[in-house]
This record gives C-alpha cells, sequence and structure tokens, in this order.
C-alpha cells in the first residue's frame, strides 16, 4: 500500500471523519435551534453536561463510555428543564436564566473534578477544546484487510457513538420533518394542528444534550457551539426554505469541518512549518470565515447586494427627481432648465443627476441647459401619476392634512407596485391637472 | 502532527485518598473570615470581595439590557487576546506571564468581539442570540488555535496561561489581586457616576436616543465597564465562569427589588459575600477551587433568592395565586347563595345540587362550606345553609361586579350576550372600587340616554 496514503488512513481519516459526522449532526440540529432563537441553548448544554460526567464517574466509579453518555445526556436534559423553570417561575429573562443555569452547573463540574475525579484522566479541558487529532487508527498495511472484524475493531468507540448519532438525528428530521418546521415557526398553530409542540421542542432539546455528549469527547465543546449556530445561519443568509435550508447547512458543515482539519493539521506542513494546529479550532474558524463570506456575498441578503440594492435606488430617486422637475418646469412653459437652478432643488447632486440621466437616455443637454427625451417625459409622467395615487390615498384614507400629505407622497412616489406604475396613458386616467 | 494535550494548572494532589482530611478549627475560621491569615490571603480575598461587587453592580446593567449572554461571548472573546500577548511579548522578550499585557490582550479581543457581535445582529437575518453564539464559538476557536501554537513554542511558561480558563485564585500574586482591584474599582465608580445615564438607556433607548443623549456612547461605555471587569475576574474565577459573576448576581437581586439603585446594591452585596465566602472556603480547605466555590455561593444566593424573595419569589407567588383562588372560589360560592336566597337557610343537598352545576364536586363544596362557616361568612344550622351579614355583603357585591362588567362588555365592547358570562366569571373577583364606580357611572349615563328620549 502508498506509504502517504496509509499514513492518511491512520492518522488523518478518523479524526476528519469524527470532526464531519458532529459537524453534520451539530449543523443539523443547530438549524431548529437558530429558528427558534435557541442558538445559546448548545453553548449551554455544552457547559452543563460536565457535572453530569463527574457525577455518573463518582457513583458508578468507572470511565465506562455507556455511562459517561447517561450522565452527560442527563444533565444536558435538567440543564433544559432548570433553564425553563427559572425562567417561568422565577419569571427571569431567558439569557440570564440559562446564564444561571450554564455556569452554576459547570463551576459544580470543576468542583466535583476537584474534589473526587482527580485520578483519572477526566479532564475540563479536554471537554471543551477537544482533540480530534488524536483518534488514531492502527489498520494493516494491506488494503484488502481495511474493512476486516480486526481492524474495524480497533476504531475508536467514539467513531462509531458519532455514526450513530448522525443516524438517529437524520431519521428524526426525516420523520419529523413538518412536525418540526411547523413546531419551529409557529408552536401556537402547530398545538391547533394537533402537533405537539412542547413535546417536539423537549425531543429536539434531547437530542442536542446527546449529539453535545457524543461529539464533546472526539471534537470538543467549542465545536459543538459553532456548528450548531454557524452553518445554520450562514445557510438562513443563502436561501429561504427551511429544507434548501437544511441541505446548504449541512454541505456548509461538511466544508467547514473537512476544510478545518485540512487547515489544521496538514496545511501548516504543506508550507514547511513544523507547528499543528488544533484542529477543533481551525474548524471553529472556518465555520465562522463561511459564515462571515454569506454575510457579505450572500446574492439576495449579503450586505454587498444591499448596499448595492440601496445604491440603485438613490439613484433612482435622484433621476426621478430631475425628470419631475423637468416635467413640471415644462408644463409651466420652460422647456428646459439649467443646471444651475437644478442644484438647490437636487441637494448638490445635480451633476450627478444629469450625467445619469443622460447616460440612459432620459434627458437631453443643450449647452448648459437640460431638457426632456420622450422616455424621459413618460417616465416623469408615471412618477407623478404615482405621486397623486399616494397623495389622494394619504388624503382620503390615511387621513393626512392635506398640506401634508405633498411631503410624504414625494418620498412614496418612488415605491409602488407594478399597477400603480402604469402611466396615465395606459391605465386611461384623466390627463394631468396639477 | 497532533498538538501535545495543553497542560492545565489543577495541581497535583492525590484525590480520594486524602478525603480524610482534618477539618479546620473554629480559630482558623474566624482568623480567616477576619483576614488574618497572612498578607496573602488577605489579599486575595479582599480582591475577589470586590470582583463580586464590581461584578455585580455593572451585571445590573446587562440584565436590564437582556445581554447577559453577551457577558458569556465576551469572556470567551478574551482567549485570542491572551494568547496573542503572550506570543507577542514572548517575542519581543518581555516575561511572558506579565499580568497587565495580557489582560490588555484580553481586553482587545474582548471589545472586538463585542463590536463585532453588534455589526453581525444588524443585518435582519441573524439574530442576537445568533450573533452571540457566533463569536463566542469563532473567537473562542482562534483562541484555541493560538494556544495550539503556544504549546509548540520554545519559551516553557506557557503553563500560566491556563489559569485565564479556570482561573486560579490561589496563584494570584498580591501585584495581580492590587491590579484586579484597582480595575475594579474603576468600574463600580463608574458606573455609580453614570447611574442616571445608564438607567435612562438601560430603560428607555428610544426616548433618550430623542432627547440628545449620546446613547450609542453610553451603550459603549456600558459594554467597555463588563469588558474591564470580565477582564479583571479572569485571574479570579477563569473565563468560563466570570459569566456567573456578572449574571447570577443582579439576577438574584431582581427577586427582591424593583427599584435600580436598590438591585445595584443588592447585587453589590450578594456578589461581594459570594467573593468573600468562596475565597474564605477555598484558603480554608484544601482542593476547593476558589472560582468554582464562589459562583457555586452565588448559586446557592439565587435559589434562595428566587424561592423565598417576598413579592417575586416564587412560594410569595404560589401563595398569592393560591390566595387568589381561594379568594375567587369563596367569592363563587357567596355569590350562588346569594342569588338563590338571600335571606333564607339553604339545605345543605340544595347547595351540594348547585354548585355541581358550577363543577364542583361534593366534597369541594362541603369543605369550603366549613371553611366559609368557620370564617363566619355564612352560619350552618342543621345540615343548611344561610349567609350571614358578613357574607350576603360579600355575595351582593360580587353579583353587582358581575352584572357591571357583563353589561359593559355587551354595551362597550362588543361582545355577544351570550359569550359574556363565561369572561365575566374571572374578573367579577379582581374589579377594584374605583372601577365598580367608574362603570356604575358610565352605563348608568349610556342607560340614562334611552331613557331620557322615551316619554
Amino acid at each position: 500500500m502508498n506509504a502517504a496514503l496509509h499514513r492518511f488512513i491512520e492518522l488523518d481519516l478518523l479524526p476528519m471523519l469524527a470532526g464531519a459526522m458532529a459537524a453534520l449532526t451539530c449543523g443539523l440540529l443547530g438549524n431548529y435551534l437558530v429558528l427558534r432563537r435557541l442558538s445559546l441553548m448548545g453553548d449551554a448544554i455544552s457547559h452543563s453536561v460536565l457535572p453530569g460526567l463527574v457525577i455518573a464517574f463518582i457513583v458508578t466509579g468507572t470511565r465506562d463510555p455507556v455511562v459517561m453518555l447517561v450522565g452527560a445526556g442527563l444533565s444536558g436534559v435538567a440543564t433544559v428543564v432548570i433553564v425553563e423553570l427559572i425562567r417561568r417561575f422565577g419569571r427571569v429573562d431567558p439569557g440570564a436564566a440559562m446564564g444561571v443555569t450554564f455556569s452554576v452547573l459547570f463551576a459544580l463540574g470543576v468542583f466535583l473534578i476537584e474534589q473526587a475525579a482527580r485520578q483519572v484522566d477526566l479532564d475540563a479541558d479536554c471537554v471543551l477544546h477537544g482533540q480530534p487529532e488524536l483518534l488514531g487508527w492502527t489498520v494493516p498495511a494491506d488494503f484488502g484487510e481495511l474493512l476486516s472484524p480486526v481492524t474495524l475493531g480497533a476504531v475508536p468507540r467514539q467513531i462509531w457513538i458519532l455514526f450513530a448519532m448522525l443516524l438517529i438525528t437524520l431519521a428524526f428530521i426525516t420523520a419529523l420533518f413538518k412536525e418540526l418546521r411547523i413546531a419551529s415557526f409557529d408552536p401556537q398553530l402547530a398545538t391547533t394542528q394537533g402537533v405537539h409542540a412542547g413535546l417536539m421542542h423537549y425531543l429536539l432539546m434531547v437530542l442536542v444534550a446527546a449529539a453535545t455528549v457524543a461529539s464533546f469527547e472526539a471534537v470538543g465543546s467549542i465545536l459543538v457551539i459553532a456548528m450548531i449556530i454557524c452553518p445554520a445561519v450562514t445557510a438562513r443568509l443563502l436561501t429561504d426554505r427551511l429544507g434548501s435550508q437544511l441541505l446548504v447547512s449541512a454541505i456548509a458543515a461538511l466544508i467547514a469541518a473537512l476544510g478545518g482539519y485540512w487547515l489544521g493539521a496538514l496545511g501548516p506542513s504543506l508550507v514547511g512549518s513544523e507547528i499543528s494546529l488544533s484542529a477543533a479550532g481551525t474548524m471553529a474558524v472556518l465555520a465562522g470565515v463561511l459564515f462571515g463570506v454569506a454575510l457579505l456575498a450572500s446574492p439576495r441578503h449579503g450586505v454587498i447586494t444591499q448596499i448595492r440594492r440601496q445604491k440603485h435606488l438613490a439613484s433612482r430617486v435622484l433621476v426621478e427627481d430631475l425628470l419631475v422637475t423637468l416635467r413640471r418646469a415644462e408644463r409651466s412653459g420652460e422647456s428646459s432648465v439649467s443646471v444651475g437652478r437644478l442644484r438647490p432643488i437636487l441637494r448638490g447632486e445635480a451633476t450627478r443627476a444629469v450625467e445619469l440621466g443622460e447616460r440612459e437616455r432620459l434627458i437631453r443637454r443643450r449647452g448648459d441647459s437640460v431638457e426632456l427625451s420622450e422616455d424621459g417625459r413618460a417616465r416623469a409622467d408615471a412618477v407623478l401619476h404615482v405621486h397623486r395615487q399616494w397623495q389622494s390615498y394619504l388624503i382620503e384614507e390615511a387621513g393626512y392634512l392635506p398640506d401634508h400629505a405633498h411631503e410624504a407622497a414625494e418620498r412614496l412616489e418612488h415605491v409602488a407596485d407594478a399597477s400603480a406604475m402604469n402611466p396615465p396613458e395606459a391605465s386611461g386616467s384623466a390627463p394631468d391637472r396639477s | 502532527m497532533t498538538a501535545a494535550p495543553p497542560q492545565i494548572g489543577h495541581g497535583h494532589a492525590p484525590s480520594l485518598a486524602a478525603a480524610g482530611e482534618p477539618l479546620p478549627g473554629w480559630e482558623e475560621i474566624v482568623q480567616t473570615l477576619t483576614f488574618q491569615r497572612g498578607f496573602n490571603t488577605t489579599t486575595v480575598m479582599l480582591g475577589t470581595t470586590l470582583l463580586g461587587i464590581g461584578a455585580g453592580v455593572i451585571g445590573c446593567y446587562a440584565l436590564l439590557r437582556k445581554r447577559s449572554l453577551m457577558a458569556d461571548a465576551l469572556s470567551h472573546a478574551t482567549l485570542p487576546g491572551i494568547a496573542m500577548a503572550f506570543m507577542l511579548s514572548a517575542a519581543i522578550g518581555i516575561e511572558g506571564k506579565s499580568m497587565l499585557v495580557l489582560l490588555i490582550g484580553a481586553a482587545t479581543t474582548g471589545v472586538i468581539g463585542v463590536v463585532t457581535i453588534q455589526a453581525i445582529h444588524r443585518h435582519p437575518r441573524v439574530r442576537e442570540d445568533a450573533a452571540i453564539g457566533i463569536v463566542l464559538s469563532v473567537f473562542f476557536g482562534v483562541g484555541i488555535v493560538l494556544l495550539s501554537i503556544v504549546q509548540t513554542m520554545s519559551t516553557g511558561s506557557q503553563g500560566g496561561l491556563s489559569r485565564f480558563i479556570y482561573g486560579q485564585t490561589a496563584a494570584m500574586l498580591t501585584t495581580d489581586a492590587l491590579l484586579m482591584s484597582a480595575i475594579t474599582l474603576i468600574a463600580i465608580v463608574s458606573a455609580v457616576l453614570l447611574l442616571k445615564e445608564f438607567a435612562l438607556v438601560s430603560f428607555n433607548e428610544g426616548f433618550a436616543r430623542v432627547t440628545g443623549w449620546p446613547v450609542t456612547l453610553i451603550d459603549l461605555l456600558m459594554m467597555s465597564l463588563i469588558v474591564l471587569v470580565t477582564v479583571a475576574g479572569l485571574q479570579a474565577v477563569g473565563l468560563i465562569l466570570v459569566v456567573a459573576m456578572l449574571i447570577i448576581p443582579p439576577a438574584a437581586a431582581r427577586f427582591w427589588t424593583e427599584r435600580l439603585r436598590w438591585l445595584v446594591v443588592i447585587a453589590a452585596i450578594i456578589g461581594g459575600l459570594s467573593g468573600y465566602l468562596g475565597s474564605a472556603v477555598s484558603a480554608l480547605l484544601p482542593r476547593k477551587p476558589a472560582g468554582a466555590v464562589i459562583v457555586l455561593c452565588a448559586g446557592a444566593v439565587f435559589l434562595i433568592s428566587m424561592l423565598l424573595a417576598p413579592r417575586r419569589g416564587v412560594l410569595a407567588q404560589a401563595f398569592h395565586r393560591a390566595a387568589l383562588r381561594w379568594k375567587i372560589a369563596r367569592d363563587h360560592m357567596l355569590e350562588q347563595l346569594c342569588e338563590q336566597a338571600e335571606d333564607a337557610t339553604i339545605p345543605a343537598s340544595q347547595v351540594r345540587a348547585m354548585m355541581r352545576r358550577r363543577g364542583w364536586s361534593s366534597l369541594r363544596t362541603a369543605l369550603f362550606g366549613s371553611v366559609l362557616a368557620l370564617q363566619g361568612w355564612v352560619s350552618r344550622k342543621q345540615g343548611a345553609y344561610a349567609l350571614t351579614d358578613r357574607g350576603r355583603d360579600r355575595g351582593q357585591r360580587v353579583s353587582r361586579n358581575h352584572s357591571l362588567w357583563e353589561q359593559y362588555l355587551v354595551s362597550y365592547a362588543d361582545i355577544a350576550p351570550s359569550h359574556v358570562d363565561w369572561s365575566v366569571d374571572k374578573v367579577e373577583h379582581v374589579l377594584s372600587d374605583e372601577l365598580v364606580a367608574e362603570l356604575e357611572h358610565a352605563l348608568a349615563v349610556r342607560n340614562g340616554e334611552p331613557a331620557g328620549v322615551a316619554p
């Protein structure tokens, strides 16, 4: 077998797999948490599993993985219940309720570790940071033996636990897709439709707790928090439907996990550096970077698009103001207006307005003056029509005083739906009287 | 290829085997509590007490602004700063563990974290909880990556970094404690001086803005005070638990008062007390990490407050609810008796049948009947009920309230007469005397109009 490939399988395959499976599980569940404004529940749960682990150890005296899972799972559920109790009966702000719960539980965990679990290797640090790099796999040098029982038996249990968790999560989301969707968007409606919203909430929380517990040992709780929130929000910026959001978040989680591992463990050696970075850390950072990119560059909701749209609207408003000014002048008998006179009306942007208007062939320049083209006149009439419609609507329906309506209509004339935008000729209304 | 496991600064005491250690005597306890256990212990105890007070005061504003978890994100966001400061100072040859340098680094990324949350949160599709979570996890991730680099550095003194994550009060130097105290004092003084501004922005941001206050600036000041306290607390309780010091005391204090001034004072007391007791316990007993004990103290105070506080406490609330429920049940029974027969006596069997129509079991009727008799609302003779004067009075008032409210709903709130009764049943018990007078007046006027026109 190729030596490099062998090395890859022994050292890097399982950590990558663990990261990917944990990221997928948390990323998918995260969609529902983010929708319900419970993103930080993952944070709370991942801190408060600590006392559960320690208590499970103290009670049973073993570090058996099943025992640890049960202990941590119980304390995860306890966290949810306690937060809910404090919120409801203490009438405390949900954020504060979460903060109180997880910090006290975490303190309890730290305290207990110091008391009893010292001699075992139960390290709060490992819970938080996680070290996927430590998941090694001893495989024989022969590819044919790769899937033999012995070799598979050498796969660390964390991988199997994560795999089971991923399957459970996928089954849960597929089976209850509709129920979860309605319970996340509108719990009241869900209840009237016979879906038990509260039950969905608790099922989801139990799964989050279980996913946290399954993931933390392999990848650390910080990655759990990152994967619950970042891919889901990234997907929310890119899509508008829950189904595609789930898909996009899964892809984002996978990219973050695999790319993050590469950046942390393999990347530095490519540039000849001896340093290897914490893979859990680089995965979290990459998830954050993906979010940042989506925030800036999402075609629909990205910041760049928003700015472009705003600029576009601003120039449209400017040009339309220019056209209307010219049209009004035309009606009072001036076929052209000098740029100098436009300046005070267009708030110092007259030059730009004229340039834009010329480029769209809405106006013509005559020396120092400008006049409307045919297109420009039609457009100006359309805007004036919308203006009048808004004005009469505001006075007749919205109770505006006649002398206040003009100003409001001046701002609204640039926005109207298609039916109101119809030019006066097309809609057959009376010719302009203003 | 793989990073060495992080060396975490727990001590190396053997556990379990040493469980039978002797408890400290009274003398020792008194000595500790009165600051007579040597200069070092005293400084540390004073430092954590002051930290508790400072965190309690600043935390109040975070609580009122519903930003408790912002402090969580902020404390996580200090990690990359700490690691970077360590690397920088190692690179230019300063002592790597210099407290001041590390704290400056922590404060820098803490502030960047806060600003990032605000910036991300502006986007309509990113809610605040998500923004907090993103900053928290990504900044902490950066911190972990940097820490893994630090671990491969050859300077050797990186072990000290871990005390920022879990806090190690015992390892605190006197200079560290003094620095921490100074930072906390600054935070407390500014918070007290800016009480009015902070209160305004916390309670009514919009009003503050239109009356010309520099809201953004005040907000930023508030956040930087939170950063200051967080950074000061890193040494004492560590970056994960410092958030507890900011959240728990104000949340506990909120149960005891409705006024901001008192909230601040009580939160300061709770925070200070937790810091004082926690560090004392940690000084007295072996293997008691101060940070955890401090937070557990604060958590105990929170639990006690939540259960026992006089007005907002859970027990007081339950008592109020029970009292109201009892009052309603009493009113219903009196009303029923009153409507049935104001002066006559009613046999018990008839009362039972009557109340059964309201959904009461016979047992319940009998039980309430006895209590009402005991309290002098009704008299019971040979198994028959009769209203006393007091009971008749109350019954008449309740049924008057009932019909007043019913008329009000029908004539003003446009509720169909057939639907009125059910909601009236709930509200008739809580009408105040002024409201009743007002209703009587309103209905009299309304009913008077047609009467005036009519022949």
